[in-house]
């Protein structure tokens, strides 16, 4: 199968979806990652446009198909329940689902992937679990809190369209509990606390999954293609005593084995939120079968243990690096002026695959080359993945070469061969003019995204002209680097 | 090794590492199975993935267990060289005793007697998880809740011994008055799981632990107020309280491991026959069943064998 190119993320507000959107930009050829939320942004993203709308079907669709989503990643998941009220989380997780897997379907939708981010309180913890749960087992009793109940309908949901479109890759990844400095649910919580109140009598069994997994498993299944159910943990399986006493804490055994519900409440009242699904595993506990992911070729970077002693440096640190550091924000007019303005200087390596122009950028730009020298030069711009029509069924990707290609010797003849009147072209308003007249600054930041032969010509044609240094220099900075790793 | 080792200028680690690189290329291709993706062992840590701890089985072991199993039971042990010395192995046994102290002394007869000592996994009911002090105590010595994918797990992936008790608590529930008669063998799962994992089945006869801890009678009203599975009459419990369970008789104990049963003898997937398998169950509980009687009609004295 194709590798994805362009990546939808629903949730790119919350944590997960941040993240992978920038790992996702990270790569070149990635060609577009979007993201859609309700709520604006909270991590920084460099080239991931982002849509602000809710889970209403007929919207998203009109996204997918308008840029030719070929994999969605579904992080919208709530799996903690002190952050809603049930009702809207139910409103998130069962009918959100339905409206995003609805938006995918159908023979005409581009979506080849989707992926499905779920949590291993699709397993609950009762008191007959395996020691653990692999992918194919279910829960041996029906959900009786409400956020198990919504995962395990939205899974069906998922599981239902994974069968309706048998020609999809559809994953569905099943993380335990996730510990890590950017994150807050009620475990961070609780382990936050002086003294870690636990049941009296009971000693539950704990995976943990770094947030950093949590990642690279998403990101892994937008690489490589995972077909079903697969669990992310951390390897190892940790007593809840062992881990309190890897947080440097200690264990406070305060709730009582029996009535525990009962007492919960008032805790509640008192700022201690212990949701229910927890509850059941602070009982009984629960641990993953990690081993098919593993098979998968996904490698984990922590093991339980080690997110646990990392989560305690972070404890630790946290103090000091809170005040040093600003909470992102975000503003639209910001984030709109750094993608697409070209006075914000592009440097280095990110100059190339972090910027295209704007469509009225490409549009000028390829007005201005097209009637620079060759007439024969197909527009320019097109190289940039940008301003296409949707539906066009010959496209070719940003960096790889145009498919007419030209004769290469032919010469700039009208600008090069005849300059018949110095500084007076003849007609007020021919392209050439129009590319004098762009701005050094705007034409520097334009130039990363034209290719080698098209920045030849225009070396040739600047010299010939007006001769700016900023200009040649650029010009030079960017055949040098194109030349190099080819080794020409 | 064929090439000579280039002495010039690379680190000798550098060296080694190549040329064991260079071996690796040369073996077959190895399929990577469920077992290659088990977590692998942190030093560490406290405890191990299912719950049992080092530290306080080890305490458990050096003290309560080694009196009981010298000076109190002193216990003889007949066919250790039944029990495999590598690969997973399904230990089974009779039950017997309201706090069952059969299962504590195999698994210290293997430790024991075996000229490879292996630790064993226990199986309890799931009502132990459930039940405070039993859910914190029980995994730290190894006990394992008798789930089939657990058994499986233990004796497949990771090649262990594990020790069932098919009877369950029909066993260690039953009267004084019935001792050393088998009760039904569960429904044949463990035959099954022992077949799906590929490994032997063992039968353990164990004679001494119906006289350590006879029940006369059980008390259905106490039973209830406390949430236990039973709650028995025995000479020492409850009058003498919570320390009245573990307060047992000195009877002599004799184990006799017996002779394995291979379960790949059957062909590709024997567990759809359900017929075999329930043919099996019986024959491993008619065996020791035979082999109890003939011990008990061996034996001239409870307490001194």
């Amino acid at each position: 199968m194709t590798p994805s190119r362009r990546v939808l993320i629903t949730g790119i507000s919350n944590y997960w979806g941040g993240r992978l959107a920038q790992t996702l930009e990270q790569d070149p050829s990635i060609e577009a990652v979007i993201g859609v939320d309700s709520r604006d942004p909270t991590l920084e993203l460099e080239r991931t446009e982002f849509v602000r709308i809710g889970t209403q079907h007929s919207l998203i669709r009109r996204i997918v198909q308008a840029a030719e989503i070929d994999t969605v990643v579904d992080t919208r998941l709530v799996v903690d329940s002190i952050w809603t009220s049930a009702r809207s989380a139910h409103e998130n997780n069962v009918i959100g689902t339905m409206n995003i897997v609805t938006a995918c379907s159908g023979p005409d939708s581009p979506v080849r992937k989707f992926v499905f981010k779920s949590s291993g309180h699709y397993y609950g913890a009762e008191q007959d679990d395996p020691a653990f749960f692999t992918e194919e087992m279910s829960r041996p009793h029906p959900a009786r809190t409400p956020i198990e109940r919504d995962i395990v309908e939205a899974e069906a949901t998922v599981r239902d369209f994974a069968e309706r479109n048998r020609d999809k890759t559809v994953t569905v990844l099943r993380f335990v509990n996730g510990l890590g400095p950017a994150m807050n649910t009620s475990h961070i919580r609780l382990f936050d606390l002086p003294a870690v109140p636990t049941i009296l009598g009971f000693d539950p069994r704990y995976q943990f999954i770094h947030e950093d997994d949590i990642v690279g498993i998403l990101e892994h299944a937008v690489r490589d293609d995972l077909h079903g159910v697969y669990n992310g943990a951390g390897d190892g399986v940790l007593a809840l005593s062992e881990v309190i006493d890897l947080l440097g804490k200690q264990m406070l055994p305060i709730l009582p084995p029996w009535g525990t519900g009962v007492v919960a409440g008032p805790l509640n009242r008192l700022g201690l939120r212990i949701p229910v699904e927890m509850l059941n595993q602070l009982r009984y506990g629960r641990a993953v079968d990690n081993r098919k992911i593993k098979a998968a070729g996904y490698r984990y970077r922590h093991t339980t243990r080690e997110t646990v002693l990392k989560f305690r440096e972070h404890l630790k640190m946290r103090a000091l690096v809170r005040s040093s550091r600003e909470p992102y924000r975000y503003e639209r007019e910001v984030e709109e002026f750094l993608r697409w303005s070209p006075s914000v200087r592009r440097t280095g390596a990110d100059a190339g695959k972090a910027w295209r122009p704007s469509p009225r950028q490409a549009a000028e730009l390829r007005h201005a080359l097209g009637g620079m020298g060759d007439p024969d030069v197909p527009p320019t711009a097109d190289a940039t993945s940008i301003n296409r029509p949707a539906a066009g069924p010959g496209r070719t990707s940003a960096g790889t070469p145009r498919a007419p290609v030209p004769p290469a010797p032919r010469p700039a003849a009208t600008s090069a061969a005849a300059p018949p009147a110095p500084d007076r072209p003849a007609p007020a308003s021919t392209p050439a003019t129009d590319y004098d007249a762009l701005d050094p600054a705007e034409l520097v930041a334009l130039l990363p995204s034209l290719e080698r032969r098209d920045l030849d010509e225009l070396r040739r044609h600047e010299l010939s002209r007006r001769r700016r240094p900023e200009v040649v220099a650029e010009i030079d900075r960017l055949l040098a680097a194109s030349r190099s790793p080819q080794g020409t | 090794m064929k090439e000579p080792i280039p002495t010039t200028t690379t680190t000798v680690d550098e060296d080694l590492e190549k040329v064991l690189r260079a071996r690796a290329a040369t073996l077959p291709a190895r399929q990577a199975g469920a077992r290659d993706f088990l977590p692998g062992v942190e030093p560490e840590r406290q405890v191990t993935d299912w719950g049992r701890s080092e530290r306080v089985e080890g305490a458990l072991d050096r003290t309560l267990v080694d009196f009981f199993y010298r000076y109190w039971f002193r216990v003889s042990v007949e066919g250790i060289e039944n029990v495999p010395a590598d690969g997973g192995a399904l230990l089974v046994s009779n039950h017997s005793g309201a706090l069952p102290p059969d299962a504590p002394m195999i698994v210290k007869a293997v430790k024991e007697e075996h000229a490879r000592p292996r630790p064993v996994h226990i199986t309890v009911e799931h009502f132990f998880k459930g039940y405070p002090g039993f859910a914190m105590l029980l995994p730290k010595v190894g006990a394992v809740p008798a789930h089939p994918a657990n058994v499986h797990r233990l004796l497949q992936d990771e090649q262990q011994l594990v020790l069932v008790f098919p009877e369950g608590r029909k066993g260690t529930e039953k009267l004084y008055k019935d001792r050393y008669r088998l009760r039904r063998f569960g429904r044949g799962g463990f035959v099954e799981t022992a077949m799906r994992a590929g490994t032997p089945i063992v039968p353990v006869a164990l004679v001494g632990a119906e006289e350590a801890q006879p029940i006369f009678a059980h008390m259905s009203a106490l039973k209830r107020l406390t949430g236990l599975i039973y709650f028995p009459l025995t000479p020492t419990f409850p009058h003498l309280g919570l320390l009245g369970m573990l307060a047992y008789l000195p009877a002599k104990f004799t184990i006799r491991f017996l002779k394995p049963i291979p379960t790949d003898q059957w062909g590709p997937e024997p567990w759809n026959d359900r017929a075999l398998v329930q043919n099996v169950a019986a024959e491993v509980r008619a065996t020791i069943q035979e082999h109890l009687f003939e011990m008990v009609g061996r034996r001239e004295s409870v307490w001194f064998g």
